[in-house]
């Protein structure tokens, strides 16, 4: 890949990219989230096409027009969100798009079974069963079904986008199994990831990515992790990380036992104000779910919860979901940041706009915010641009404590850092903050104390001069393994 | 319901997903039996019945797909009528009553491209593009019939509706056994053919099979095409109970339609929907329409309560959605 480039529309998430990668190789495609790894892959495999570059397979021009033919090319990806489609068996899925036909369309399922139930034998889980509907199956499961598509039909070039984000140690190493095994019968594996642990283990090279351009490539294990770190983000990671000295009070919210309606099973623990309170797991473990119950978003099935603080409003969520359910993305900048709380703007009955404009000016002045105006649609901004006024939206409402659901997700280095150091700044001005992410040196880097929910159950709370990213991920994934072939519970 | 229960029923397996709208179907009849024992379940109500569902029936065969994919086809009613005009049309200028039949399922079918066609490839959004065409097939019909009903002879097509003895299999109309044949057939094309595997998975994630190489455009072309098809048929099936072609025939009708579907056990969010349900959703409706008539409840009784049917229908279905995923 050569000088590829994509835009959409005024973010350039591609700006001239460079990727070399050899035949039996796992190559690592190192960035922070936002750094345009996804995109790049999305591109290779022909879901999205390049504004310009050029693309090589085996010698000679590789121009695909669709998924399919990228496919045909033998080019297969594993996407980063599960793209799986819930009402559909296993077998279903693995085969969607590329069925195997009888006559009049028929769908010959005894053809397709043995390739699926070889992918999962493969992966060493015949106890998944091609039959089961997707929406019966646990999340690590869901991960597995994906890997098993790829591998029914010939890959030449086998794109891994985080496939361990959400799968326990022992399904991760049963799956760099499974990549070596590809890698020694010639299939080059470009392994996209964020854990550098992990890359160490898995790759023979490296290229990196930053604000959607090549900034380095070189040999595993020839280059220190540290130099790697720094490409990454651009800078030395006492850059990244601003320490705002503050110092934690009385407690502000308490949980006892609390256990919600789906992944929640037990959570106690004390939020003080002016702390920065982290928590880590895996994807599935309830720590959104435990955000949604102390929200209000659903009720709590045990257990007990309550605010100290004296607010009329004690608390706001920071939704991990921006597009979907954080932002009303076709709403203008002032008009998001003051949803929900409109009694500022009231004159009489009627809504002052010139009162939320200079309102929501002196946010974007407060939070730097890079914007043509308050009157903007919110879907223009840059994703670290939208997450401030995100931020300004609980700031706006004056709660004192904020429920932070992956603050830095899809967000720049440069907006990254402005947010860390926000953090820091309420947490000094006073504001409890509760926050969850799967990036775990983030939570060091930002977090006073952290605690680990593991399987809906969240561990005891630690001072963040204690945890060590390694310790962290062994508490979230240790004993995971029969997470799997949750079959359906109804049948 | 505990495992073992449900392992001591034979046909659960298969009972299970159309549960629902069973038990409401056997809720209503036992209701009206109870109430009119003689009239209501004797041979000539249930064949009175069964005509007066092939209509509903025929047009929810083809609404499941578009439903299961995460469509709506608001259009289905005047494509009814603009078919049934089509056909008495042709009947009108003596051609035999196959090339009839024939002439409104084509016309079905090119209102169920055009629709196909305006949400594949220009992106509207299926509501409106069949509102569009709601509004575009009704005026052709009444353009065609110049505003009149046009009165032609229906030949055998009017035998298909027909209750007399004389043109009765085993006891029902033909058409009755023609609806419940296509609605075995296109049952087995939504659950055993890649058509319908492709139409559920669109409805469950389309991003997903765009992604995967499923030609989301295509497909849902053929989707509303059959739609379509059963609406022309279902129109066809008009004009030979009526003998006539009225184009201000079947208004309103895409509601009952798409509440036999969603009755059914189909869901308006895609992904779920069987032909089964939906005939069963169909049978529902048309039992407790007969059943109002028969003990002299008001008509409008009956609206109220086909209306908090289809919500508590919904409403159930969300609720065991919510206790699965719990």
């Amino acid at each position: 890949m050569r000088g590829v480039r994509k835009a959409f529309g005024p973010v350039q998430a591609l700006a001239g990219v460079d990727l070399e990668v050899r035949p039996g190789e796992v190559h690592a495609l190192i960035g922070e989230n936002g750094a345009g790894k996804s995109t790049l892959m999305k591109v290779l495999s022909g879901a999205h096409r390049a504004d310009a570059g050029s693309m090589q397979l085996d010698g000679s021009d590789y121009r695909p027009s669709g998924p399919l033919d990228a496919r045909a090319h033998g080019v297969a990806m594993i996407y980063q969100e599960l793209t799986l489609a819930p009402h559909l068996s296993v077998l279903e899925n693995i085969w969607l798009g590329r069925e195997k036909r009888g006559r009049f369309g028929r769908m010959d399922r005894k053809a397709m079974r043995p390739a699926v139930e070889a992918a999962l034998e493969r992966l060493e889980h015949p106890d998944i069963r091609p039959e089961t509907l997707v929406s019966a199956l646990s999340t690590g499961a869901r991960q597995l079904v994906e890997v098993a598509r790829a591998l029914v039909g010939e890959a030449k070039v086998l794109v891994m986008d985080e496939p361990t984000s959400s799968l326990s140690r022992k399904d991760t190493e049963r799956l760099f199994q499974v990549v070596q095994r590809l890698r020694e019968d010639g299939v080059s594996v470009i392994y996209i990831s964020h854990f550098l642990e992990e890359v160490e283990e898995i790759a023979d090279r490296f290229t990196v990515l930053r604000d959607g351009e090549t900034v380095g490539s070189g040999v595993i294990g020839e280059v220190e992790i540290e130099r790697i770190i720094e490409m990454m983000v651009g800078r030395s990671l006492d850059e990244v990380f601003p320490q705002v000295p503050h110092e934690a009070g009385g407690v502000a919210l308490r949980a006892q036992g609390l256990r919600g309606p789906r992944l929640l099973e037990d959570a106690s623990f004390e939020l003080r104000a002016g702390e920065i309170f982290g928590i880590a797991g895996l994807v599935g473990a309830g720590r959104t779910e435990l955000l949604r119950v102390l929200q209000g978003l659903v009720p709590a099935t045990g257990g007990r919860f309550e605010y100290l603080a004296a607010a009329k409003t004690p608390s706001g969520l920071l939704s991990e979901d921006r597009k979907e359910e954080g932002l009303a993305i076709n709403l203008s900048l002032g008009e998001n940041l003051t949803l929900g709380h409109a009694q500022p703007l009231l004159q009489g009955p009627w809504l002052s706009h010139a009162r939320r404009r200079s309102l929501t000016q002196t946010w974007i002045d407060e939070l730097a915010v890079r914007c043509a105006g308050p009157d903007q649609p919110i879907g223009d901004l840059s994703g670290g641009n939208q997450q401030k006024i995100a931020f300004a939206r609980l700031l706006h409402a004056g709660v004192p404590v904020l429920l932070l659901d992956e603050p830095t997700r899809g967000v720049d280095v440069g907006s990254k850092v402005e947010i860390y150091r926000l953090m820091g700044k309420l947490a000094a001005q006073g504001k409890a903050l509760l926050v969850v992410s799967s990036y775990l040196p983030e939570l060091l880097g930002v977090c006073d104390r952290i605690a680990v929910m593991h399987r809906g159950v969240l561990g005891p709370a630690r001072p963040v001069a204690e945890c060590t990213e390694h310790g962290l991920l062994e508490e979230a994934t240790r004993g995971v393994g029969e997470v799997l072939a949750a079959t359906e519970t109804a049948r | 319901m505990n495992a073992s229960t449900r392992s001591s029923l034979p046909l659960w397996p298969a009972i299970r997903p159309i549960a629902g709208p069973l038990l409401g179907l056997l809720l209503v009849l036992g209701l009206f039996w109870f109430l009119e024992p003689d009239a209501f379940l004797s041979a000539r109500n249930l064949r009175t019945v069964s005509v007066q569902t092939v209509i509903v029936g025929l047009g929810a065969i083809g609404m499941t797909f578009v439903i299961a994919s995460g469509g709506i086809d608001l259009s289905i009613g005047s494509v009814i009528a603009l078919a049934s005009v089509v056909a008495a049309a042709v009947a009108k200028a003596g051609y035999d009553p196959m090339l009839c039949a024939m002439a409104g399922v084509a016309t079905g079918a090119v209102c169920g491209l055009v629709n196909g066609l305006v949400i594949a490839r220009l992106g509207v959004i299926p509501f409106i593009a069949t509102l569009g065409m709601m509004g575009v097939a009704r005026g052709v019909a009444k353009w065609l019939a110049s505003e009149q009903k046009i009165d032609a002879p229906a030949g055998w097509l009017e035998n298909l509706m027909s209750k007399a003895e004389d043109y009765r299999i085993l006891g029902l109309p033909q058409a009755v056994w023609l609806t419940l044949l296509l609605a075995i057939l296109l049952g087995l094309v939504l659950r055993h053919t890649v058509l319908g595997s492709h139409t559920l998975a669109i409805g469950s994630n389309e991003d997903t099979a765009r992604l995967c190489g499923v030609r989301v455009g295509r497909t849902k072309i053929w989707i509303y095409v059959l739609c379509g098809i059963f609406g022309g048929l279902a129109g066809v099936m008009t004009f030979g109970r009526l003998t006539v072609g009225d184009p201000t025939t079947a208004i309103g009708e895409e509601l009952d339609v798409i509440a036999a579907v969603v009755i059914g056990g189909a869901s308006l969010a895609g992904g779920e929907g069987r032909i089964a349900g939906s005939i069963l959703g169909a049978l529902l409706m048309a039992f407790l329409a007969n059943g109002c008539n028969l003990t002299g409840v008001p008509n409008y009784v009956q609206e109220i309560l086909i209306g908090v049917i289809i919500v508590a229908a919904v409403a159930v279905d969300r609720y065991r959605h919510r206790t699965m995923e719990a």
